[in-house]
């Protein structure tokens, strides 16, 4: 018990005290997950979109596939993006393996596929009449997308939490593309790793409790927003 | 005829719409002459909805044409064509955000500024009794509700054609009398051209000046609502535009307007003028169908201008809008429809005795062929 009492108080006095590691490793942590976020909903939201409002051929394949990369194993997501960013693999004259950069891109390989399959569901759970009412309105196309959008705007903010929360979590591919350096590209997760292993209950507390209240104050965010726009 | 001297507002012509290779439409040409309302009747599935669709630019036909304000739809043009029309479906289909929000939202992507925007939204709330419900979210308004801000929506767009899908369908009988009512008002306020898809005769008959009836994909006829309900082309339409009486017959003898057919062992006066030996279906609508019971002695008995009287007895006595519908057997089965208080009066009920009349003009007759499917009926006008 004293192992957990005395790692419980040393991270409450860590976060207290505002230590420095503490604080860079959770700023890091926001930026990586928070790029890689933004990323996949440029990428993922239109695909979802083009995916449910389409019908061309292929359609249903790339639907296939994506709901497969929703269950994607980031330690598989890491090994590809580690291979071809290896010194001598496709990518290894741009020089970004273990760098926040590479993070980037391995979460944002995560996250894509969630927030595309979850776009995708939630345009589709529409009534597919509406499409026909906005167009009857007079819509254009884009005009038409917008509105179907707005309309589906509560279930894609559940794509964005979904999207977020399979990132920040993620600790696989991020170990393997970062590579887990002390102030450069470590991360909650890996550093709570890291940490533990050592025997360093108190910061590994630290970290969790840190990471726990991001994903919760995240959350209550976003279903707040939702919640407002449900009030009548 | 000066009325149709009025251009065309919206006008098809050899459209076809074919789904899975399966034909699921064929309307060789239909037209709405402006200020007017057009409504399309025809059975579930007939393929009412897609000519409407058609119609509105939403679905590309598989063939054939269609006109708008005389300007020929091509793909070029269409975003603009529709902007000149509106369309309000059997739901309501508002968007997820309030009543007036929704009202404005046609006007909004015509890019209509806001001032005006909400001057008509003002107007038009009004103008449906839901004014009071501007603010409200709109999934919280009642059926009845939604569709008066649907059919907001559309009006505030002010359309030069309105297309109507089985608006009413899904409100009950007060709301839908109510909702009915207003529309009425409007489309005759603003002359507004429609087209009103329904598969209600009654809805057709309070709203249509001209009628269209779609069965199985097919225009079968086309024109004033008089004529079509008065003088039904095939036993399809007949049925469908409320003609209960079809029975088979043959023109006996022709004079002066008159034909006589011979229905069973019974002769029947038709005004008419195919010829003697045409197979034909004598058509009736139960209430053109007029029925005596036997007088009391000593009672005078009037002559009547009823060219046909004929004895029978009574089979069937059911429930049916309202009133009541009394089979009669006269060696062919007549239907009439009598007022509760007549057939509680008369005595009428199964197995009594009374006299059918109805007038020559009343009666209507379609000639009869054999078509390939064997099934009895004639195609076109």
């Amino acid at each position: 018990m004293d192992l957990i009492w005395g790692g419980a108080v040393q991270a409450v006095e860590l976060i207290v005290r505002v230590d420095h590691e503490v604080m860079s490793v959770t700023l890091l942590s926001l930026l990586v997950s928070g790029s890689a976020t933004i990323l996949s909903l440029l990428l993922g939201i239109p695909l979802g979109v083009i995916l449910a409002l389409g019908n061309f051929p292929g359609r249903q394949f790339i639907a296939s596939a994506i709901n497969m990369g929703m269950g994607l194993p980031p330690v598989v997501v890491g090994l590809f993006v580690t291979v071809f960013l290896w010194r001598n693999g496709p990518f290894g004259f741009l020089h970004i393996l273990y760098t926040p950069t590479a993070m980037i891109i391995a979460q944002c390989i995560i996250a894509s596929p969630v927030v595309a399959g979850l776009t995708m569901a939630a345009m589709q759970q529409l009534n597919p009449k509406l499409r026909l009412q906005i167009l009857a309105l007079g819509a254009n196309r884009y005009q038409m997308v917008w509105l179907l959008m707005a309309e589906a705007r509560l279930p894609l903010l559940a794509a964005v939490m979904a999207g977020f929360g399979a990132v920040i979590s993620e600790i696989g591919a991020s170990m393997m593309v970062g590579g887990n350096v002390r102030g450069q590209t470590m991360v909650l997760t890996t550093a709570t790793v890291l940490e533990t292993s050592r025997g360093n209950f108190g910061m590994a507390f630290a970290l969790s409790l840190i990471l726990l209240v991001l994903v919760y104050v995240i959350n209550v965010i976003l279903t707040s927003v939702q919640q407002r726009s449900r009030q009548p | 005829m000066i009325m149709s001297r009025k251009p065309a507002m919206l006008e098809v012509a050899d459209l076809e719409v074919v789904r899975g290779g399966t034909p699921v439409l064929a309307v060789p040409h239909l037209e709405v002459r402006k200020g007017q309302t057009l409504a399309i009747i025809g059975p579930n599935g007939a393929g009412k909805s897609t000519l409407l669709l058609a119609m509105a630019l939403l679905i590309k036909p598989s063939k054939g044409k269609v006109w708008v304000a005389g300007e020929e739809a091509t793909p070029e043009n269409s975003l603009r064509l529709r902007r000149r029309m509106a369309m309000v479906f059997q739901e309501p289909l508002l968007l997820d955000m309030s009543v007036a929000e929704n009202v404005a939202t046609g006007l909004k992507l015509r890019g209509v500024g806001r001032a005006e925007r909400e001057k008509r939204v003002a107007v038009w709330l009004e103008r449906f009794g839901i004014a009071t419900l501007a603010h409200r979210r709109a999934r919280s308004l009642s059926g009845g509700e939604a569709q008066r801000a649907s059919l907001a929506r559309a009006f505030a767009l002010e359309p030069e054609v309105l297309l109507l899908d089985e608006p009413f369908s899904a409100l009950d009988a007060p709301t839908r009398a109510g909702v009915i009512a207003d529309l009425l008002a409007v489309l005759r306020g603003t002359r507004t051209t429609a087209v009103l898809v329904t598969h209600d005769r009654d809805e057709a008959l309070a709203l249509g000046d001209d009628v269209g009836v779609i069965i199985r994909g097919e225009l079968r006829q086309a024109g004033p609502i008089s004529k079509v309900f008065g003088a039904p082309v095939d036993v399809d339409v007949a049925g469908f535009v409320g003609v209960e009486t079809i029975a088979p017959g043959m023109i006996q003898t022709h004079e002066d307007g008159l034909a006589q057919v011979r229905v069973g062992d019974r002769l029947i006066e038709v005004a008419s003028d195919l010829d003697p030996g045409t197979p034909v279906f004598l058509c009736l609508r139960p209430e053109d169908v007029t029925l005596q019971t036997p007088l009391e002695p000593g009672q005078e008995r009037m002559r009547s201008s009823e060219r046909n009287r004929l004895r029978g007895s009574v089979t069937d006595v059911i429930p049916w809008r309202g009133q009541l519908r009394v089979t009669v057997d006269c060696g062919f089965r007549i239907a009439a429809s009598l007022t509760y208080r007549s057939v509680s009066e008369m005595g009428i009920a199964e197995g009594v005795a009374v006299e059918a009349s109805f007038k020559a003009t009343s009666a209507h007759l379609i000639p009869r062929v054999e078509s390939p499917n064997g099934r009895e009926g004639l195609e076109g006008e």
